[in-house]
């Protein structure tokens, strides 16, 4: 039975790895090594014959992301620092209005409470990209295409239903009586939400960062649509590698992968026991 | 001081078209452990969230100490409530539990006082040892120990006690509620514990209020409610087994059950339609009409048997003595000065 279940783990795993694995072992390429009928994927540190699968091992992908995009003056880095910035300062306001606003209706009776959360999550009903053009004008009103500002604000509407949804679930779980001990011993509500409710939602609030870190992160249309420099995010940066008159310069783009997803995997696994947590993790005997 | 120490009067709150408290009505003396007892659904908890400010009343009036407390936050009426679940935090050590109300804001203790104040707790309670335990590893009993600590650590004016001994076995319970009777006595401070269970509120009480769907039906020494209990439904709470009742009418002194006469009226209760005989008021031998035993239950120093007598199921508490087994016939013979009678 144990054995099964490591091969079955270990089988998904290989799939599960694979092209993140192949996405690595091409960033190490150069790009004639990618475009054969013949794919070579063991590295090696000399040239070698066509036929043969050994590639030399070569970092010249990654240097090319340091150099200037194709007729700016901005590197991939410069890139990688919007989609940074954006995607951790849209996490964090979602996630903080999130859970504030899942704390009162979890803990308050809201006249139209049910409604209310009904029409929050309604706001993820419709595909966001068919509100593209109203957001458009109106961010040109605001000055708001090409800054930061401007997506960070959009990706926490965004992400704002997904965060109250979630965290209103994590938040249930946690017994009243733990704040309302605190009440009674002497805090004021907004206390006991700091002492007691957010060290116990914080495996919530974990969870939810990492979804609306990885839907701010993907974003696209938005990004391309709002943006033509200044706060261009990594996905529309990789959109611009295909337009190159030299084909699809794959080394690059894999690079420019393992760079940005990195960071991601590096937070999921920061998080990983929150994660893990059991749901009921208390004293308060049910 | 002059007046009870607590005074509610006219408490109502509904949820929706439940009224969990119907204009309730009790208080408290300044050193006194006034239970109250329900059965689940009461209004029990609600009645101590309301007195402790986590819930708000629809109408009614709260005081202590002569002074108006309904406008007051939780934190300002300086009561300690303990729950049923205990609701320790959860990996923060004992220590650190003890610590929490004492570090509120406006309490103002150093830290030297606040180590007093926790080692003082930790004594009377007996967990010293457990101080830098992390609270998730305890058990029910020493997590409860716990719980009172935390509660009387800050000295609060007035202790609320919701079922804190519910979610404990049989014998910690016993001995927690003799422990909490004499460390409230010491303590002098007053007390409202609320409990479904019978025998805790006689064993503990100094007063008992009976509470029943929102509705306060009798206040008085334990010893007052099971003797005479206002109705038939104050009467059915109290006592192990419960209640013998009886729907009867009277006749030329004679109270008639099923159609025939039974026994002797109780000359002050001629109107009564029902009367209550306790299971210890029987003697086995020596009535009229004769009943089946159906079931015998030892319980050590006496059984318990259920019978059928004049039509209906008794339970009788008999002597070790007596040897009856199921299927005997005896004569129970009511004790006619135990006899309690309503008119419905």
């Amino acid at each position: 039975m144990k054995a099964l279940r490591s091969v079955v783990i270990a089988v998904y795993f290989a799939v599960a790895a694979m092209p993140l694995a192949w996405m690595a072992v091409t960033s190490f390429k150069h790009t004639r090594d990618t475009i054969l009928a013949q794919p070579k994927y063991i590295p090696a540190l000399s040239q070698s014959a066509p036929h043969s699968p050994l590639f030399q091992v070569s970092l010249e992908a990654y240097r090319k992301l340091n150099a200037p995009y194709a007729g700016t003056d901005r590197t991939y880095f410069n890139y990688l620092v919007n989609s940074v910035v954006i995607g951790l300062l849209s996490t964090v306001a979602s996630v903080v209005l999130g859970t504030f606003c899942a704390y009162g209706f979890s803990r308050f009776r809201i006249p139209g409470g049910r409604d209310w959360l009904f029409f929050i999550l309604s706001t993820r009903f419709l595909p966001p990209l068919a509100v593209i053009a109203p957001v458009l004008t109106m961010y040109r009103q605001f000055d708001l295409p090409n800054t930061h500002l401007g997506l960070v604000l959009l990706y926490t509407v965004f992400n704002l239903s997904l965060s109250v949804w979630l965290m209103k679930g994590f938040i249930d779980d946690i017994p009243r009586a733990y704040e309302e001990a605190a009440l009674v011993d002497g805090y004021s509500r907004l206390r006991a939400f700091f002492l007691i409710i957010i060290p116990q939602a914080s495996r919530g609030m974990a969870v939810t960062a990492v979804f609306c870190l990885i839907a701010a992160l993907n974003e696209y249309g938005f990004a391309m649509t709002l943006n033509s420099y200044r706060a261009v995010t990594v996905p529309v940066y990789f959109a611009g590698l295909q337009k190159n008159i030299d084909g699809i310069p794959w080394p690059q783009v894999a690079a420019g992968v393992i760079l940005f997803v990195v960071p991601v995997i590096v937070f999921t696994v920061l998080v990983r026991r929150h994660l893990l947590r059991g749901v009921t993790f208390g004293t308060v005997k049910q | 001081m002059s007046g009870p120490f607590l005074q509610v009067s006219g408490l109502t709150r509904s949820f929706g078209p439940i009224k969990a408290l119907d204009a309730v009505a009790i208080d408290a003396a300044h050193d006194e452990l006034l239970v109250v007892l329900g059965p689940t659904g009461a209004g029990k908890t609600t009645l101590l969230r309301t007195i402790a400010g986590l819930e708000t009343p629809d109408a009614g009036r709260i005081a202590m100490q002569g002074r108006d407390i309904l406008d007051l936050d939780p934190a300002q009426r300086d009561v300690a409530l303990v729950f049923q679940n205990f609701s320790l935090y959860p990996n923060w050590s004992v220590r650190k539990n003890l610590e929490f109300p004492l570090k509120a804001p406006g309490r103002n203790l150093d830290r030297r006082q606040i180590v007093e104040r926790v080692a003082w707790a930790a004594s009377v309670l007996r967990i010293a040892d457990l101080l830098d335990r992390d609270v998730t590893s305890l058990s029910g009993g020493q997590m409860q120990r716990v719980a009172i600590g935390r509660a009387i650590v800050r000295k609060p004016r007035m202790f609320l006690m919701d079922e804190p001994l519910t979610n404990l076995d049989a014998k910690l319970r016993e001995a927690l509620r003799v422990e909490l009777v004499s460390l409230r006595r010491s303590l002098a401070v007053p007390m409202i514990f609320v409990t479904h269970d019978q025998a805790e509120a006689l064993s503990m009480a100094d007063r008992i209020a009976v509470l029943d769907r929102g509705r306060i039906l009798q206040v008085g020494t334990p010893e007052q409610v099971y003797q005479n209990p206002v109705s038939t439904a104050v009467a059915r709470q109290l006592g192990q087994p419960k209640i013998n009742l009886i729907r009867v009418a009277c006749e030329n002194g004679m109270w008639i059950v099923g159609g025939q006469p039974a026994f002797q009226a109780r000359h002050d209760a001629r109107t009564a339609r029902i009367i209550g005989i306790r299971p210890e008021n029987f003697h086995i031998t020596g009535g009229r009409h004769p009943a089946v035993v159906r079931v015998v239950e030892e319980m050590g120093p006496c059984r318990i048997l259920l019978a059928e007598w004049l039509g209906e199921p008794i339970h009788i508490i008999a002597p070790q003595s007596a040897a009856v087994r199921p299927g005997d016939t005896i004569y129970p013979d009511p004790d006619p000065a135990a006899v309690l009678a309503w008119d419905r």
